[in-house]
């Protein structure tokens, strides 16, 4: 079973970035179906925090949108909005899981708009969750399904999530929790961290196939790069058998 | 309270403390009076143009949609809309009803963005300012709490805030940056709920999003269920009652009402129907013409549910997952 496409991929790298016992505030999509793999396979008591309310679902089946009745099914608690979001303010949640339209060298994303605000070139759906979800998580975690120059930019259209924001200390003087942050970016290249002095993107490792230079050169702004870059452990035989067997059977996603 | 900043956002919808008290104490009846009536007759007596707009819903799921057809259907017009939404706001914004929007997301989740939403805002047909979802479910909740705004650690930092009308002051108590979100008063709040009696005594099953702080902030509250249950009954379970009779001004009864979306543990999401409509909103005549069916076609939510055919919504509920 050694075939298996990108997104087959980012899924198992995110999975595997998802601890037991801790909560992940996943949004749409792929964070879904890395939280539905990651309590299949190491993190049996993942919780998972859908912002409409829905926490510590089972997951047994897979969720169309973050309010559907899969994201409370045979939950914790199925309450409402504030409850999650009140709940991620207070720092009980650890990892946020978000994806993003652009994303800069120090984590912040957009989601809102290309060009101007108003009226802008390309209306985009609007922060949503995220901007909670990055505010408040103590880790956050973004998965972006292309990395090209045009989507890991210089400078965003919009900054809808707040990453590490214009550098060190700069979260704080916002006014944003201390100690909080991006902590890892899922691509299909590879997998970057944040360097803990200057707070920039750095590569961590990349993909079977991808060479560093591939990321540096997929990158608008100026990629750090880890001593040593490790290569990413392809999907394994059995998370694969589980991805496609438990956690995404009707080929909804992968 | 030092202003540190101030969002560059249009406030459409200006937080009238005083004013809302006021609505609520001459309007809100007391009594034990039927508030049921057809949808027809709520949209009429209770949306007026020009008013400021909310349906509570998430994604596709307990959407208020019959209602939000009728109000289409009776053409009200400079509607302002909180969204947070998605096949009820495409619908309002194709048949062009709506002047401004307090937006925090407004997309098809998995399936990508909104053809209609595209199309209002870059032309600079409608006004926007953006919002987080806790941010604008928070407005909702200073409004439920009767106060004029509510301090958040939300958004700070970033320009979610910049363009909506929330303020960065410095927290008296503690110093530190909080950003504050003025309070969101509805003129009219839509919700679609599992079952109410026939006085407005409401209840949802699963999780409520933010149904609990909308039915609270809103002036005049239009309630569509999909069963009316008798009052003995539904009052030997008060704990599930989340909106109380007294906040209600009208029930509507409508079976499907979600339809095409979901309502849980009653029937899924239709999305054959949503595919097709997700395919012919890229195009402004196909989306016309979708409107002119199963908008403007059917006179009431009966005549759409026929149209839609019960055979469709018997296989949907059979499709829902259990508990």
């Amino acid at each position: 079973m050694s075939d298996y496409n990108e997104t087959e991929f980012l899924i198992c790298i995110a999975a595997r970035l998802m601890a037991d016992k801790t909560v992940a505030f996943v949004g749409t999509g792929i964070p879904m179906l890395a939280a539905s793999l990651a309590k299949k396979m190491h993190a049996p008591d993942l919780i998972v925090a859908f912002e409409f309310g829905g926490t510590g679902a089972s997951l047994e089946k897979l969720p169309l949108g973050v309010g559907d009745s899969r994201t409370f099914h045979k939950a914790v608690v199925a309450i409402g909005i504030c409850d999650t979001m009140e709940t991620a303010q207070r720092g009980f949640i650890e990892y946020g899981f978000l994806g993003g339209a652009q994303i800069d060298m120090y984590g912040n994303l957009n989601t809102t708009v290309i060009g101007k605000y108003w009226p802008p070139k390309v209306r985009l759906p609007g922060s949503g969750g995220a901007n909670d979800v990055g505010s408040h998580c103590w880790k956050l975690i973004s998965i972006m399904r292309q990395h090209d120059s045009k989507r890991f930019v210089k400078k965003l259209d919009f900054l809808t999530t707040p990453g590490y924001l214009t550098g060190p200390g700069s979260r704080e003087e916002a006014g944003l929790p201390p100690n909080t942050g991006p902590y890892r970016v899922v691509s299909n290249l590879g997998l970057m961290a944040f360097d803990e002095k200057s707070k920039r993107m750095m590569l961590l490792a990349t993909n079977p196939g991808v060479t560093t230079e591939q990321v540096i050169q997929n990158s608008e702004f100026e990629m750090l790069i880890a001593d040593k870059v490790g290569i990413n452990e392809p999907p394994t035989d059995k998370e694969l058998k589980i991805l496609r067997e438990n956690v995404d059977p009707d080929k909804l996603y992968i | 309270m030092e202003v540190l900043e101030s969002g560059l956002g249009e406030l459409f919808q200006k937080p009238d403390v005083w004013g809302f008290r006021e609505w609520v104490h001459k309007h809100k009846d007391k009594t034990l009076t039927s508030k049921l009536m057809s949808e027809q007759e709520a949209v009429t007596k209770f949306v007026k143009d020009g008013d400021y707009l909310g349906t509570e819903l998430y994604g596709t799921v307990r959407a208020p949609m019959s209602l939000t057809r009728e109000v289409i259907r009776q053409g009200r017009k400079h509607l302002k809309l909180a969204g947070q939404g998605i096949h009820e706001i495409d619908l309002l914004l194709a048949a062009d009803l709506v002047d401004t929007l307090d937006i925090t997301y407004i997309a098809w989740e998995v399936y990508g963005i909104s053809s209609i939403l595209r199309r209002a805002v870059e032309s600079g047909r409608v006004k926007t300012a953006d919002w987080s979802n806790g941010a604008i479910t928070w407005r909702f909740k200073a409004a439920a709490m009767g106060v004029p705004f509510i301090p958040t650690l939300s958004m700070l930092g970033t320009d979610t805030l910049k363009y909506s009308s929330a303020k960065v002051v410095k927290c008296p108590f503690t110093g530190q940056k909080v950003a504050l979100l003025p309070a969101l008063f509805l003129d009219v709040g839509l919700i679609h709920v599992h079952r109410a009696d026939k006085f407005g005594n409401c209840q949802i099953d699963g999780i409520s999003g933010f149904a609990f702080e909308l039915a609270r902030a809103s002036k005049k509250l239009i309630v569509s269920t999909e069963e009316i249950i008798d009052t003995e009954e539904i009052r030997k379970y008060p704990e599930h009652t989340i909106i109380p009779y007294f906040l209600v001004d009208a029930v509507v009864h409508a079976p499907f009402g979600s339809h095409p979306g979901e309502m849980c543990y009653m029937y899924w999401r239709d999305e054959e129907h949503l595919m097709s409509f997700l395919e012919e909103s890229k195009d402004p005549a196909k989306t016309k013409a979708y409107l002119d069916k199963y908008v403007y076609g059917p006179k009431n939510h009966d005549e759409y549910i026929k149209l839609v055919g019960i055979d469709r919504l018997k296989k949907l509920q059979s499709m829902i997952g259990g508990r």
